[in-house]
This record gives structure tokens, sequence and C-alpha cells, in this order.
């Protein structure tokens, strides 16, 4: 459950790095892909080395929607609709690896944000990032 | 048994060697009672534990992240034999402290993250792989005496 200062926090900290989704996107891929290679199998058809336009999209496009839901975390069900009936149909991504990628992204924020990624922010975050993941996976059965 | 290449291990040395263990090993503790307030359960000594405010200013968790973090640089020290090192804490944490062992990957986690706080670009993707490889050997070992 995320109090109302943690929602404010993890909102202020999405709008802050929007303007670097791509960068951050594309480092959370990286990290996930070198640490857990098994998510590697889901990219198959597109080129995911470092700094290729494929990786840089995909990055952009993956923070650029979890910066949307952070907007109004409340209406995280109406704001992921398109993307649960996505994953579920058509990307069918087994929902675990969300919980490998969550991570790797909060190395990602850790790394970026340095002192700044306090213990409570990392709680927050944490928290939005599940939050996330099991509303994404809402539609799977 | 984990087996790591030289370059593995000069990677893992290379970064333990930028870890301030008197900072990051209160950083780390502190997160894994902030961040998942369950661990509470294990710490009923360390007086109040209950809030974020309240673990960041208490003086037994500072003083005992820095011995669990004292305790990973036996592992970096023997790198070839961390189940052997770490058999009588493993043995602890069960017969003693009852520690459910999922909660040492909970530490592992939070223990990369106070290490990506301080040493930033440092822990690239590749150094990050090669850091949760030795981890997890740490991890199996925490978990080996648990039957």
């Amino acid at each position: 459950m995320l109090s109302k200062r943690e929602r404010k926090l993890i909102a202020e900290i999405w709008e802050k790095l929007t303007p670097v989704a791509e960068d951050i996107g594309s480092d959370a891929l990286l990290r996930m892909f070198a640490s857990f290679p098994g998510t590697k199998t889901y990219f198959s058809h597109l080129d995911i080395s470092s700094h290729s336009a494929h990786l840089l999209s995909h990055g952009k496009k993956i923070v650029l929607a979890i910066a949307e839901g952070a907007k109004d975390i409340s209406q995280l069900t109406v704001t992921l609709a398109p993307l649960q009936t996505f994953h579920a149909y058509q990307l069918r991504i087994d929902p675990s690896n969300f919980k490998l990628f969550s991570h790797c992204m909060l190395v990602t924020l850790a790394c970026h944000m340095g002192d700044d990624f306090t213990p409570v922010a990392h709680a927050a975050m944490d928290k939005y990032l599940s939050a996330f993941a099991a509303v994404l996976a809402e539609k799977y059965r | 048994m984990v087996k790591f290449t030289e370059k593995e291990r000069s990677t893992i040395r290379a970064i333990w060697e930028k870890v301030n263990i008197d900072e990051v090993g209160p950083d780390a503790l502190a997160r894994v009672l902030i961040v998942y307030p369950w661990t509470e359960r294990y710490f009923g000594t360390f007086g109040d534990i209950f809030t974020a405010s309240a673990v960041l200013n208490n003086a037994k968790v500072v003083a005992h992240g820095k011995v669990v973090l004292k305790a990973l640089d036996e592992a970096v020290k023997n790198m070839d034999n961390i189940k052997k090192t770490y058999a009588y804490l493993s043995r602890l944490h069960y017969e003693v402290f009852h520690v459910d062992p999922d909660n040492f990957r909970l530490l592992a986690d939070c223990i990369t993250i106070a290490i990506a706080c301080k040493v930033k670009s440092a822990l690239d993707p590749q150094v990050q792989a090669t850091w949760k490889k030795f981890l997890s050997a740490v991890v199996d070992a925490m978990n080996s005496q648990y039957y």
C-alpha cells in the first residue's frame, strides 16, 4: 500500500526521469539481460546490444509507461488496460520476469540517483514497481 | 561448487575495494528493514525499528550492519570456499535465529543497491552480473545448513 507521501515522491521521481527515459530504460534492460540471461529469449527478434536503436526505443517505451502510471497510481488498472491485454495475449511474458526487471530498474535508479535514492525512496519505488507488475499480469488468467 | 574466472575475481575485488563497510553495512541493513518491514521480526532486541526514521537513527542497526558486511569480507577473501566459510553462520541463522532463508536474497539485493548508490557507474551491467554471481554463492552458502 502506497501512502500519499509515497505516491507524490514516486510521481516526482518519474517526472524528473522522463527526459532521460531512453537512458534509464536501456540501462535497466541491459542489466537484466546481463544478470538474467533467460530474459533475452523474449528479444530474439531485436538487436539488444548496448546503444542499439532497438534497445533505446524499447527502454524508452517501458520507462514512459512506468512514468505515465506514476502520474496517478490510484488509476493504474485504467492506465494499464491496453498494456495488460498486450502482455497477456500477445507478448505472454512469464510474469516472474517482471520481478527481475524491477530489481534491475532499482539498481539503475540507485546508480543514477546515488544518495538521493534513499531507503525511503527505495521502499516506495519497490512498492510501486510491484504494484505495476501485478496490474500488468492481471489479465493473464 | 561455484567457479570464478580470474576476471570475475578481480571484478568482485575491485568493487569490494570501493565499499566502505561502515557506511554500506548500516545502509544495506536499514534498507532491508525499511523496504521489507516484516524482517523486523528478527530484531526484537533492537528497540524502535518500526518507522523509517527510527531505523535510520538506530545505533543497533548501524552496529549490526557493520557486522554483516564484515562477514561478507570473509567471503571475498575465500571465494573458492564460500560454503565452508559460511557453514557456521548458516547453521546459526537456522538453529538459533530461525531466519527464513528467503531473507538472505532480500539482504543481497539491498547490499547491491546500497553499493550502487555509492559507486554509481562503476557498477555497470556486466559488473553487476558478476557481483550477483558472487552474492548468489553467498546466499546458497547461507542456505546450505538448513535441513
